[in-house]
């Protein structure tokens, strides 16, 4: 569905994408995953016509997205980072509008938007400025579908978003897969890699690497030890004695979890505990557990 | 047509919601007509004169008198030195100061000529002026009396002399309303069209909502016709509104077509609001749109004619007026309503009008861009 080659942008002096070559399957939900300044909005506002690319190709469906702009415009549905809707509109009018303006009616493509636009309905005479951030989101999400796309791509929908809202979200976009929706979803979340078909790992203006969740995450060869402390104001100074130890080749505090690598894979969760123990943490709990994407792209970042 | 009809609608419900925006667009004409008009007025009233009358003859006397009797004049009678005179003209306590030396009438007398002094304060250039003018007048006429009664000539008989008797055509009472009026009016629909316009589209950059709809088949001179329509038809609104306050207010003549009136304006204000669009275009904060916007404003309205005729410009700054809009229309106004000039009187300013508003939609339709 979408077909992107070598691809390349700088702003100045500044290369935001350094070749980047990614395909794009039809009726999936592909994920974009890195840190800020990784390239990923310079990506999306290229497809959808925003950006001219410096170098190489884009095609949505075929059509290429500078010189088939116009075209790609009415098949491609885009929810910014920021929200952009109207704030001084209400909900009812502001996707009234975008029905318009892409020259349909809300009527027309209803079936697509009823599950998402189904729970602000109640609010639907409210300015879009006073709802809050889920339901800002589920507007947003909404318009852009409005115009019934084929292709939808989401800037960090979930970012600012509650867990909650969240989870709904991503619920929504796996029932507009099934609509036949491809998707583009950007995240900075690791968490949410997991919920895509495939990822694309990016850093930098280049890709580390593309694959399904599950591959990416086997992908970690080596052992790892997740070491929990109880008591949470002890964990800084954990992370700090962990990267102290000898044979520690990486720790990295994910959520309440730290993780840790080795370099000699004899080390074990008895050892790590008892080093620990001898540098007055007694409350900790060491345990072998499996890699996530956040492990594979701190070692890919390392790496380059 | 339909997208065009739906982006208008947008635009005023947008307006109309805007607590801010509808005291602006109804109180400001109001504001500026009864305000302006009368205060940005030419005529001298109530000058401060002090007089030193170092004579006390019966000649002196009577002109301080026929001083006094004018309206013009606030008058005080001082006994000072040249040096007090000095200092209370620094200070600013009068305008004018009037010493008629010692020996006034009898130099008149003797010498048949004699002296005033006249000193003023000329921090404000054209006041001088015009108080030298009055005070001039006044001085003048009573010189012919004295003389005539000097001279023996009774009063019915006078001195054979030219008179000159002016008539002032289209304004005959010189009345300083009439010629201000349509000056702020055309302010009016420029601050409307110029500042309303730039600011809405330079929001939505700021906003962030102009990103989804740049995504949006939206051709770009929809775009940029649906941002002005709105404005042209509120600024038309507004001049409508000031023109029905100058008539009620100061009984402002209105010798033309209205239709002319309204043809102009509205050629007018598509140029004005093209230039609005054009620099929110190419600006990315309502800043720097606000900056812009009065630094052209203020030259504009300065060099419009609206306070200073333009004939007393230099060369140059004439024909720097060929690219002033504000300078076009003050004059067209001034012709439409104070002399009923027609459509096919001033078609060199029709066709120049025109061929500026296109070419600047012409700029502000390709300077706006969906992608960079």
């Amino acid at each position: 569905m979408i077909r992107i080659g070598n691809l390349e942008k700088s702003y100045g002096e500044q290369k935001a994408l350094k070749g980047i070559t990614l395909d794009v399957e039809n009726g999936e939900i592909f994920g974009l995953i890195g840190p800020d300044g990784a390239g990923k909005t310079t990506l999306m506002r290229i497809l959808v016509t925003l950006l001219l690319p410096d170098k190489g190709f884009a095609t949505i469906n075929g059509l290429d997205v500078v010189a088939d702009f116009r075209k790609i415009r009415t098949m491609v549905g885009y929810m910014p980072g920021r929200f952009s809707l109207y704030q001084d509109l209400t909900v009812a009018e502001n996707l009234q509008f975008f029905a318009t303006v892409f020259g349909g009616t809300v009527e027309a493509n209803y079936h697509l938007i009823k599950d998402i636009y189904g729970q602000i309905e109640p609010f639907r005479n409210r300015l879009a400025g006073k709802l809050s951030g889920g339901m800002k989101q589920k507007l947003a999400l909404s318009c852009s579908l409005i115009h019934a796309p084929k292709v939808l791509i989401l800037d960090e929908p979930t970012t600012g978003v509650d867990a909650v809202s969240r989870k709904e979200f991503w619920e929504m976009l796996n029932n507009l897969r099934h609509k036949g929706i491809t998707i583009l979803v950007s995240t900075p979340y690791m968490d949410e890699a997991n919920l895509c078909d495939r990822v694309a790992l990016l850093q930098n203006g280049s890709i580390l690497s593309i694959d399904t969740p599950a591959k990416i995450n086997a992908s970690f060869k080596r052992k790892m030890l997740g070491v929990k402390v109880v008591n949470t104001s002890q964990r800084y100074g954990c992370v700090n004695l962990l990267k102290e130890m000898k044979g520690v080749d990486s720790v990295f505090s994910f959520g309440d979890v730290i993780h840790v690598t080795f370099h000699h894979a004899d080390i074990d969760e008895i050892i790590v505990r008892e080093y620990l123990f001898g540098k007055g943490q007694q409350d900790v709990l060491v345990e072998e557990i499996s890699a996530g994407i956040e492990d594979v792209f701190m070692e890919l970042m390392q790496k380059n | 047509m339909r997208t065009i009809l739906y982006l208008l609608q947008k635009e005023f419900i947008q307006v109309f919601r805007n607590k801010g925006m509808l005291p602006i667009i109804f109180i400001m004409p109001l504001v500026q007509m009864l305000i302006l008009v009368f205060a940005a007025t030419m005529e001298l009233k109530m000058i401060d004169i002090t007089v030193v009358d170092l004579d006390l003859s019966e000649t002196s006397t009577r002109l301080t008198a026929k001083l006094e009797s004018s309206s013009f004049f606030h008058l005080t009678r001082a006994q000072l030195s040249p040096s007090e005179t000095d200092k209370i003209l620094l200070k600013g306590k009068t305008d004018v100061v009037i010493t008629f030396p010692q020996g006034f009438e009898s130099d008149l007398k003797r010498n048949d000529q004699a002296s005033v002094q006249i000193l003023i304060d000329a921090i404000n250039g054209s006041a001088a002026e015009l108080s030298n003018a009055y005070l001039q007048t006044v001085i003048g006429s009573y010189n012919q009396k004295v003389r005539a009664e000097m001279m023996g000539v009774p009063k019915f008989t006078p001195p054979e002399q030219v008179q000159v008797i002016p008539s002032y055509w289209y304004n005959p009472e010189l009345n300083f309303k009439f010629y201000m009026a349509p000056g702020v009016l055309v302010i009016l629909v420029t601050i409307i069209g110029l500042f309303l316009s730039s600011l809405n589209l330079v929001r939505e950059k700021e906003m962030g909502t102009i990103e989804q709809l740049n995504v949006t088949p939206i051709k770009k001179y929809h775009f940029i016709i649906g941002k002005m329509m709105p404005f042209l038809i509120i600024a038309l609104l507004d001049l409508t509104f000031g023109l029905i306050v100058a008539k009620v207010a100061f009984g402002l003549p209105f010798r033309g077509n209205i239709l002319t009136l309204y043809v102009f304006t509205s050629l007018y204000l598509f140029l004005v609001l093209s230039i609005g669009l054009f620099v929110s275009a190419i600006s990315d904060t309502q800043q720097q749109v606000l900056f812009v916007s009065f630094f052209f404003l203020i030259i504009f309205i300065i060099m419009s004619g609206l306070f200073t005729p333009v004939e007393s410009m230099p060369v140059w700054a004439q024909n720097l007026d060929m690219i002033n809009p504000i300078y076009y229309l003050i004059r067209i106004i001034r012709n439409v309503v104070l002399k009923g000039s027609g459509l096919l009187d001033m078609t060199r300013e029709l066709i120049y009008l025109s061929i500026y508003g296109l070419l600047m939609f012409s700029l502000a339709v390709w300077r706006y861009r969906k992608t960079v």
